[in-house]
């Protein structure tokens, strides 16, 4: 028994410093991440997540060009990015804005990297993670912005689902479109600026997306959908700590690979449940669909 | 007291002036048909009743106040929304937020919570599929769930902006019993879009036709002339009614109005875009 234990979770894996850090801040992320990937799912903005942790990834490589902390300058200019497409958002074409934002990040963080001339450890650390690397001044930051930032998605949570849902119906209710556009890209935002250190630039958007679709095809309410997100995304980051402190598997790759099996398994289910006769077995009939 | 009043309200975008001099009174409790054209400026006169607008010049008073954002008293029943088969939101969740979808926070399911928008629900007869995905559902059961969502505040007046536009001809006639049977239980005032008046004969109290920017209020049998719709249009119309059908034909090729899809290039050519 013992040595199966052993086998599976490693000593020190719940007792190395390095360790529990690791295991608190991944955990913060995890549910931080699902929620707001739950919004990132019901806007259909993938793109978005997508585009702000690389984008906000060049905020770091113009903060150590200036020799300010590379995580400030990555929120700095996550923010940046989050306010431009929040205000720019219309009801279409929101991808070319998308686009826009992160080729100027990326353009702007080419520039800083050349200008620089420099090879920054801290800031290549950032495009692939280092779970395994977070001090404990880091790891507080990181749990007390978590909850603070669930704490937010709580309170703009109606207004925010009504927006995403009737638009039409919430400005009517006198819900301001735009300050919806700019909480979500905010929301984003911030979640990127927590995740990008943790999981890498390159990965962060894994971990927003993949639980949340999972979720997406196992639930029937927004509240489960949540639900299931977060069950999942705690799931994903906890078995990459696992299996990434006892190899050396890089920590975007396996919140990536293990998101992705998460939601193939989800769709397998969604996919068995409407083939049985009887139960939810409805056929989508679509014609009230309307392009928004 | 008027449900709602515009007095000299004009709405121009830029230099493209979309409403000019709009002077009427709804009565309160009347079901007003809102016809015109497409782009004549409906949902714009819409807009300004929900107060997402203001008129450039001139006011829109909405059960004696003037008009502002967000208010309960008004229902609005927006044309459609889009939703995916596999978005996880139940009918009852959609129109639950009619409720209170606007305020911070969340909301606890209470009993009460429960009643209420089962009652709504039942009142538009969508009990039925109160479980099930909206994804799913059809237009004419997408339409239905809007329409309780907006009823859900008990408003004074309902808005409809083209309600039948997604609809077959069958399924847009329950559409326009059910709120013809709502509007004779409550007495609410009802402002229902439409760009033909034909389907709505049998219940409209009023109509409000509008275009070319102007807009007349009055019966069916008042504006719906071939003097007052020429008048509105600045050009020779001809109105003839037919088994009980009115057709509207303008311009020099006699496009039936409303009827659009006829002309091989989608509007009538012969109406000037701008006088
Ligand atoms: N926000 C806007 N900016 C510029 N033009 C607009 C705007 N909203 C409406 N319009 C113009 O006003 C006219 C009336 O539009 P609308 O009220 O939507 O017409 P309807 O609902 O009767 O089809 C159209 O020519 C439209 O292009
Ligand atoms: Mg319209």
């Amino acid at each position: 028994m013992a040595s199966i234990w052993n086998t599976i979770f490693a000593p020190g894996l719940f007792s190395y410093s390095f360790v529990v850090h690791a295991w608190v801040a991944a955990t913060a992320i995890a549910v931080l991440a699902a929620l707001v990937g739950f919004f990132v799912n019901l806007r259909g903005e993938a793109f978005v997540a997508h585009a702000v942790p690389r984008g906000a990834f060049a905020g770091a490589a113009g903060a150590f060009l200036i020799g300010v902390n590379s995580i400030l300058g990555l929120s700095v200019f996550a923010i940046l990015m989050a306010l431009g497409m929040g205000l720019m958002r219309r009801r279409s074409h929101n991808g070319v804005i998308t686009a826009l934002a992160l080729v100027t990040a990326l353009g702007l963080g080419d520039l800083f990297l050349t200008v620089g001339n420099t090879y920054a450890p801290e800031v290549f650390a950032l495009l692939f993670g280092q779970l395994l690397g977070i001090s404990g001044s880091e790891m507080v930051a990181i749990a007390v912005l978590s909850v603070c930032l669930v704490g937010v998605i709580a309170v703009v949570y109606r207004p925010l689902l009504l927006a995403s849902t009737v638009p039409d119906f919430a400005a009517a209710r006198g819900v301001s479109l735009t300050a919806m556009n700019v909480t979500f890209t905010l929301l984003v935002a911030l979640a990127a600026s927590l995740t990008v250190p943790v999981v890498g630039a390159l990965l962060a958007f894994s971990l927003m997306i993949g639980p949340a679709a999972a979720g997406w095809y196992l639930a029937k309410t927004p509240w489960g959908a949540m639900l299931y997100s977060v069950g999942i995304a705690l799931g994903t980051v906890w078995v990459a700590i696992v299996i990434g402190y006892d190899s050396s598997l890089p920590i975007g790759f396996l919140v990536a690979g293990v998101s992705l099996l998460a939601y193939m398994v989800a769709r397998a289910i969604n996919w068995f449940r409407r083939r049985r006769p009887g139960e939810a077995a409805v056929v989508p009939t679509g014609s009230g669909a309307v392009a928004r | 007291m008027a449900a709602v009043q515009f007095d000299q309200v004009d709405v121009a975008f830029g230099r493209h002036v979309v409403l000019r001099q709009l002077q009427f009174d709804v009565p309160e409790g009347a079901f007003v048909g809102v016809i015109g054209p497409n782009g004549a400026g409906k949902t714009t006169m819409i807009r300004l009743v929900l107060g997402l607008l203001r008129p450039n010049s001139g006011s829109v008073t909405v059960l004696g106040q003037p008009a502002g954002r967000g208010g309960r008293q008004i229902g609005y029943v927006p044309q459609s929304f889009a939703a995916e088969p596999d978005l996880p939101l139940r009918a009852r969740d959609l129109v639950g937020l009619g409720l209170d979808g606007e305020k911070w926070g969340f909301a606890l399911p209470t009993k009460d919570r429960r009643r209420r928008i089962d009652a709504c629900l039942e009142r538009v007869g969508a009990l039925g599929y109160a479980e099930e995905a909206v994804g799913t559902l059809s237009g004419g059961e997408r339409q239905r769930l809007l329409i309780a969502q907006a009823l859900l505040t008990s408003p004074r007046i309902l808005l409809l902006d083209e309600p039948l536009a997604n609809l077959d001809i069958r399924s847009g006639h329950d559409i326009i019993r059910l709120i013809s049977e709502i509007a004779s239980e409550t007495r609410i005032t009802v402002l229902f879009v439409a760009h033909d008046v034909n389907p709505l004969l049998g219940v409209l109290d009023q109509v409000l036709y509008i275009a070319q920017g102007r807009a007349v209020l009055g019966s069916v049998e008042q504006v719906v002339r071939s003097e007052v719709l020429s008048e509105l249009y600045g050009q020779p119309v001809e109105v003839v009614r037919v088994q009980g059908r009115i057709l509207v034909f303008a311009g020099d090729e006699m496009v039936p109005l409303g009827h659009e899809e006829l002309l091989p290039h989608g509007r009538p050519r012969s109406l000037p875009a701008e006088p």
